[in-house]
């Protein structure tokens, strides 16, 4: 129950089992103090299983957990003392918002007039001054995730760990509950790991990204080296490369390839794999711009999605593969249009299944 | 035009109906109605005037006259037939007790998912389907003063001369926990099982061990449902008849309400005296989950969990 702040927290190997079937296969991560962490990955991936691995709510079935070099994975998640934000907040129903956030202290002993003045500092930090004595079910689902992060940053734990604690609030909340756990994070500058499927939300928020996919770490690194730099086709797809184009593999030089198909000049772009018959294109639709250019194209218009300043427009080539991409000029269903994306932008991956995980620290 | 202007208000009226929730399947009620009404509400009605009724020639009215109360007077004047409520409340409330604080723990380890538990589960219902009398005949056979477990007793060593655990107080409340103990089992099982378990996992991220987690969240999210578990086992644990007799001793010791009612029924063949024990004894009953319900209502009553 220390609550001072860490230095180091270090993963190893961590791995949970469900009757043979690997949700977490060889989780290794070392996290410094006051770093924000973000887990991302799909449904299914492993990311909650990591957290309650973490806080000691399941037992792993492999790997060791070490803080500041004391081993903790065999510690019951009362003796870890780390914090911990749930999907669904998990408020007790029968405690004021009060005692809900004091309820750590409580089980702390910490003295009464010590444990007010901390939950009087929690509440003013969340904002929630005015709604103290109310109980949860009086609260909005914005004010009940408040409470919920207030509960458990308030014992100032050495890690706080946050299981997609926006993905129950509309879109306009959770842009702003977004804001305020980057501010609170500042604020307190707390280590902090972050589950989300949400890649804008990670991206927003976190030092560093953790991308997950079945149980496998795919990528390890800052918010902008994995945007750009994405390790692997999979990674990619995740970030928002939405065009995983797989074509034929023409001509490959060090650095760069040329893919057969999309346009007459073939395709292309920059070789991160080793590639073989076949390789697979990842292009951002907002890299694509309407007009001639490198790696043009001519495509049809064939959906047109109205996004205010943009238009989301789903186009098919002669050869019949479909291409997402933006424009910022009118266009409308049936329109011929020549599409063109500058080859440092095409992303070129093998077609097989991910290489090894790239770590990046 | 006319029939728009005929129809609207009576669309209206329709409209207001069903804002009470007066609407058309209210008529589905209607049978429970019916059977409700039938079953209870009458027989009830029948018996309440019955009492008011003493009949001529009875004891009560030989001694109280013919007034409406002469059957409760001579109730309550009565020792034989006033102690019986507190042999009763005797037998009644400590059984009801045990069987609720009993089946806390239980429940609490069995609360979790695992292999076996429906058979566990099956092995605890078994009692229920029994009834009382083949509970009681088991009783006999194995509590009894040649049963099994006197002789295992006796065997063993540890006592000399069989242990009277039949045909006695501690017959009727045995009786009253094999019977009863399932029923408020399973129940706080379900009102458990009805608690978000994230709600544990969450407070013991907050440093709670077991014991806190179950006195500071689990007790008292679970103790309005264990209020109503009480309740429904003291009534049936209060109605006890069968075992009074069969495994007590119903002359003395366990001669409980239901078997005065009986006695006045079909023994002295004095029906309104038999209807007043029984109002005597349903009024019992009403107070005693009325103070249970009245201290439930002063604990938190809500959502057992989730987001509200
Ligand atoms: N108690 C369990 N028993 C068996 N399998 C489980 C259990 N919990 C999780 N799993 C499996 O482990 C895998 C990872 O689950 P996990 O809950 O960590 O996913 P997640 O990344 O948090 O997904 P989501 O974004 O949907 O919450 C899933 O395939 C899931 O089916
Ligand atoms: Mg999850």
């Amino acid at each position: 129950m220390s609550q001072t702040k860490i230095s180091e927290l270090r993963l190893d190997q961590v791995s949970r089992e469900f009757g043979g079937v690997r949700a977490l296969d060889g989780l290794d991560l070392t996290i410094t103090g006051g770093e924000f962490v973000a887990l991302l990955g799909p449904s299914g991936c492993g990311k909650s299983t990591a957290l309650n691995c973490l806080a000691g709510l399941l037992p792993l079935t492999g790997g060791t957990i070490t803080l500041d070099d004391r081993r903790i994975d065999t510690l019951q998640p009362e003796q870890r003392g780390f914090g911990m934000v749930f999907q669904n907040y998990a408020l007790f129903p029968h405690m004021s918002v009060r005692s809900n956030i004091g309820f750590g202290l409580r089980m702390a002993k910490v003295p009464k007039g010590d444990a007010r003045r901390r939950v009087e500092e929690a509440l003013t930090l969340v904002q929630l001054t005015e709604h103290a004595d109310k109980f949860p079910a009086q609260l909005s689902g914005g004010q009940q995730q408040r409470v919920a992060i207030a509960r458990a940053i308030v014992l100032e734990p050495p890690l706080v760990l946050m299981d997609e604690p926006l993905s129950n609030l509309d879109a306009k909340l959770r842009l702003e509950m977004r804001t305020e756990i980057k501010r609170i994070h500042q604020t307190l500058g707390l280590t902090t790991i972050y589950v989300t499927h949400d890649q804008e939300e990670a991206l927003s928020l976190a030092d560093r990204l953790v991308l997950l996919r079945k149980g496998r770490v795919q990528q390890i690194g800052s918010p902008e080296h994995v945007y750009t730099e994405p390790a692997n086709r999979f990674v990619a797809g995740f970030m928002g490369y939405r065009n995983e184009l797989e074509l034929p593999v023409g001509s490959v030089n060090e650095k760069t390839v040329v893919l057969d198909g999309l346009g007459a000049g073939g395709l292309t772009g920059v070789r991160r794999d080793d590639l073989g018959e076949r390789a697979v294109a990842a292009i951002r639709p907002e890299d694509f711009t309407v007009g001639a250019g490198p790696n043009a194209t001519e495509v049809t218009v064939e959906v047109v999605e109205y996004q205010g300043r943009e238009q989301a427009i789903q186009a098919r080539t002669d050869d019949g593969v479909d291409l997402h991409l933006r424009a910022g000029t009118r266009l409308a269903p049936g329109d011929r249009v020549t599409v063109s994306v500058p080859p440092e932008r095409v992303l070129v991956f093998a077609a097989e299944s991910p290489a090894a995980p790239e770590e990046v620290a | 035009m006319a029939s728009s202007a005929v129809a609207s208000p009576r669309i209206a009226l329709r409209h207001r109906l069903a804002e009470r929730g007066v609407d058309r399947t209210l008529l589905l009620l209607l049978p429970a109605v019916v059977f409700v009404v039938a079953l209870f509400i009458y027989p009830f009605v029948y018996g309440l005037q019955l009492s008011f009724q003493p009949q001529p020639g009875s004891e009560a009215v030989n001694r109280y006259g013919s007034g409406p109360f002469a059957d409760y007077r001579n109730f309550f004047a009565d020792p034989y037939l006033r102690d019986t409520i507190w042999t009763t409340l005797k037998i009644g409330l400590p059984a009801a007790l045990f069987n609720v604080l009993a089946s806390v723990p239980i429940a609490y380890r069995m609360r979790g998912r695992f292999r076996g538990k429906r058979t566990i589960t099956t092995i605890l219902v078994v009692p229920i389907t029994l009834g009382t009398v083949l509970t009681a005949e088991g009783l006999l056979a194995f509590m009894g003063p040649t049963g099994w477990f006197n002789r295992i007793l006796m065997d063993v060593g540890i006592v000399d001369h069989p242990v009277r655990l039949t045909h006695n107080y501690w017959g009727v409340v045995f009786s009253l926990v094999i019977t009863g103990f399932p029923f408020a089992f399973l129940l706080t099982l379900s009102y458990l099982t009805g608690i978000d378990p994230t709600l544990e996992r969450a407070a013991s991220t907050l440093g709670a061990n077991w014991f806190q987690r179950f006195r500071h969240i689990t007790l008292p999210l679970l103790a309005p449902g264990l209020a109503i578990t009480f309740c429904l086992s003291f009534v049936l644990a209060f109605s006890v008849f069968p075992s009074a007799i069969m495994v007590g001793e119903p002359a003395r010791q366990t001669r409980v309400i239901s078997i005065a009612a009986f006695h006045a029924a079909f023994e002295q063949y004095d029906y309104s005296m038999a209807s007043a024990i029984a109002m005597i004894m349903g009024a019992v009953e009403l107070i005693v989950i009325g103070l249970v319900l009245g201290w439930r209502a002063r604990l938190y009553r809500g959502a057992t969990g989730g987001k509200g």
